[in-house]
């Protein structure tokens, strides 16, 4: 077991395992209707991002690495629903989101579909990078970012769509960790803590909506459009 | 120096904002915008005499092509500032508010400053990022419902497009570490970038070209802007659709010069299709607008895709053309939302329908609304005019019939939109009883008179120095 390539092995098989949860992690926001729920989805993914910036640490020895994954910790779990509680309304986490714009069973095989979509786009990446950068970080990633983007296509609720931005930024970083892995430790700090802004600035603008207009069903908001009814009465009637 | 001055002023500015002084807020950024001006012109000259200018090095520095967008930033950014006095206390906002505008007006000033500066492409992706938390509450200021719904748009489709962008930079940054390294800046890419793994560096060019797209406007992907560019007040228009998308193409014409050492030819004709494209349907969207701040913002999308297509042309020329029409486009659409600014004050709706003849209820309104029109329509005296034309003689001498034809006609389509609804709005008959006469507060006249002349100005001549410039810039492209 002392076998340094024993270990090397074992870190790896330990990464992968993470990055399946990852991408497990990414169909559940697809799929959970409850705010709450993505918010949990979401602080899982996260620390599984930590888990595997530590793992791919340890692989490569890069304190690099060390660094993303203790920020990506403190940031991601704690701060960030720490400031969605401050700022937006605790009724908003319980409501339960019933019409999305496809049922559950379809959006999964979507989401599917993209997850192999994204495997086989990133091959030929794989084969250009060199072999210490390659694993299943960079498919896994691609495809965490793709969801997200899905996610953001269905939902109509503010803070699932919050969510899904933060999942898409997550898939990002997932994929960088092993791509991009020796990146100025100051950058990759800015990048993580970025996503403390964005909860920040969209929390307030949720709260905003909230008192205006009285719903965080966001979906709904379509008023701003180039015609209106008298003049394309086809498409009132759709 | 300059360069760093440069920043902490904005910021300066911000802090000072929001001191509990009536009327310190608007004087403060005022003076600060100007000061940023007069400092942009400075480096500008320094570095068309001397060169670029370097702050930190690997990080922050200025070449020829970020002095120019430096210089637009800067330039909107102190109209805009003198626009705002009076607009802002002419639509009788409370004063906490009022200095709310005014710290969020200077650190969006501050993080589209930072975006030509940054010579860490990482780093220019977090100040576009930037920009975009820093803007959300200037769209949503009005606070109604339709300006909400346009700031959480403009949110939610900007960060996506960030996400997206993100993973191309960092993809681009693994080509660099398998090109052998170096240091991950503008410049040590395009020194990389033919040892670069093609399949990478054409995945990041496209991440980044549809991330960064987002923000800049480009279809299909534009769905958020003519929305944030209708429902922000006019000043911060001006600066959204005159600076702020400019900015960010500016990053995505940075990847050009990359690709060229790459040899990586596919990059430009997905810029020449995403340039099309966004031309035709913002030409024919033109025709169906109803409200004339929006019926400006789908002219944005146009222009964007005018300097998109530009660029992916290739040859020299046609990047002089690209940052010539980026100069003209937004000196001219900053004007143009004054104008509209203008308008709005005087009639009070943005209803195209419900505007007529608006010469004779406020002279200076109609007549910036006119020239405003006529010159981003792309009129012969006018800049944009001359623009165009230098972008289609560049097409035409390296044969591109097709793209140049479909781009003239796409233009003379938005043409005809644009001076269709201008010329209703400014001359139509009155149906109702015609409203009386409005007094316009006099820093709007002053910033419509100052815009107002450099349009027409600029139609008419260009200075040596500019020139010089553009000629910089274009060259920062070719490489």
């Amino acid at each position: 077991m002392n076998d340094p390539l024993t270990t090397l092995a074992v870190l790896d098989s330990m990464n992968t395992l993470v990055g399946g949860l990852f991408l497990l992690t990414a169909f559940g926001i697809v799929a959970t209707r409850q705010a709450k729920g993505t918010l949990t989805l979401f602080i899982t993914q996260s620390l599984l991002l930590a888990a595997s910036a530590f793992l791919l640490g340890l692989r490569h020895g890069s304190w690099h690495l060390y660094g993303v994954a203790l920020v990506n910790v403190i940031a991601k779990p704690v701060l960030i629903p720490w400031i969605l509680r401050r700022t937006v309304h605790e009724e908003v986490y319980t409501r339960r989101e019933i019409d999305q714009v496809l049922n559950i069973p379809m959006s999964l095989l979507i989401a599917l579909t993209l997850a192999i979509l994204a495997y086989f786009l990133t091959m030929p990446l794989q084969r250009a990078v060199a072999v210490e950068f390659r694993g299943p970080n960079v498919p896994i990633g691609f495809a965490g970012l793709f969801l997200g983007a899905y996610t953001l296509a269905v939902r109509r609720e503010a803070v699932p769509l919050l969510i899904g931005l933060l999942a898409m930024e997550n898939g990002a970083f997932f994929a960088g960790i092993s791509l991009a892995r020796t990146l100025p430790l100051l950058v990759e700090l800015a990048i993580a803590t970025d996503g403390l802004i964005i909860v920040f600035i969209t929390a307030v603008l949720i709260r905003a909506v909230h008192q205006h207009i009285g719903t965080t069903e966001v979906g709904a908001l379509a008023r701003l459009k180039e015609q209106v009814t008298e003049e394309a009465p086809e498409e009132a009637v759709r | 120096m300059n360069v760093i001055v440069l920043l902490a002023l904005p910021l300066a500015a911000a802090v000072l904002s929001c001191l509990p002084w009536r009327r310190v807020a608007s004087g403060v950024t005022l003076a600060s915008s100007l000061a940023v001006l007069v400092v942009s012109v400075q480096l500008a000259r320094q570095v068309v005499s001397t060169g670029p200018v370097v702050a930190i090095p690997k990080w922050i520095a200025v070449d020829g092509l970020s002095a120019l967008v430096l210089l637009l930033i800067a330039f909107v950014g102190a109209t805009a500032a003198l626009f705002s006095c009076g607009y802002m206390s002419a639509n009788s906002h409370e004063f906490g508010r009022l200095r709310l505008y005014y710290a969020n007006y200077n650190l969006f000033i501050f993080s589209m400053l930072a975006i030509p500066v940054s010579m860490e492409p990482t780093l220019v992706w977090i100040v576009v990022e930037l920009t975009t938390v820093c803007s959300a509450l200037l769209v949503c200021f009005e606070n109604t419902r339709e300006a909400l719904e346009a700031a959480w748009k403009y949110v939610v489709l900007s960060l996506m497009g960030a996400a997206v962008a993100l993973l191309g930079f960092l993809v681009l940054f693994a080509g660099m570490q398998a090109a052998g390294g170096g240091t991950y800046t503008w410049e040590g890419l395009v020194a990389s970038a033919p040892k670069m793994p093609a399949v990478l560096l054409q995945t990041a060019f496209l991440l980044i070209l549809v991330g960064l797209g987002t923000k800049v406007g480009l279809v299909p992907m534009h769905t958020w802007l003519p929305d944030a560019h209708s429902q922000a007040p006019s000043p911060v228009c001006a600066l959204l659709s005159g600076v702020e998308t400019t900015a960010v193409l500016y990053v995505i014409l940075r990847l050009f010069p990359v690709l060229k050492a790459a040899r990586a030819a596919h990059a430009e004709v997905w810029a020449m299709v995403f340039g099309l494209v966004s031309v035709g349907v913002a030409a024919f969207l033109l025709l169906r607008v109803r409200d004339y701040k929006r019926m400006f913002a789908f002219s944005t999308v146009e222009h964007m895709g005018i300097i998109l297509l530009a660029a992916g042309l290739g040859t020299s020329s046609a990047h002089y053309g690209a940052l010539y029409q980026a100069l003209n486009h937004t000196l001219t659409k900053s004007f143009c939302f004054f104008a509209a600014g203008a308008a709005l004050l005087a009639v009070g709706t943005r209803d195209i329908a419900s505007v007529r003849g608006l010469i004779r209820t406020s002279p200076a309104a109609g007549a910036s609304l006119l020239l405003g029109g006529l010159a981003i329509a792309g009129a012969p005296p006018f800049a944009v005019f001359l623009s165009e034309f230098s972008i289609f003689k560049a097409g035409l001498a390296e044969g591109r019939y097709l793209a140049m034809g479909l781009l003239v006609l796409f233009v003379a389509i938005g043409f005809f939109g644009i001076l269709l609804h201008v010329n209703r709005m400014v001359f139509g008959e009155a149906t109702g009883d015609s409203p009386a006469r409005v007094r316009l507060p006099a820093s709007c006249v002053a910033t419509l008179c100052v815009a107002g002349a450099l349009v027409i100005a600029l139609g008419l001549y260009l200075p040596e120095p500019l020139h010089q410039l553009l000629r910089l810039g274009a060259a920062a492209l070719e490489r």
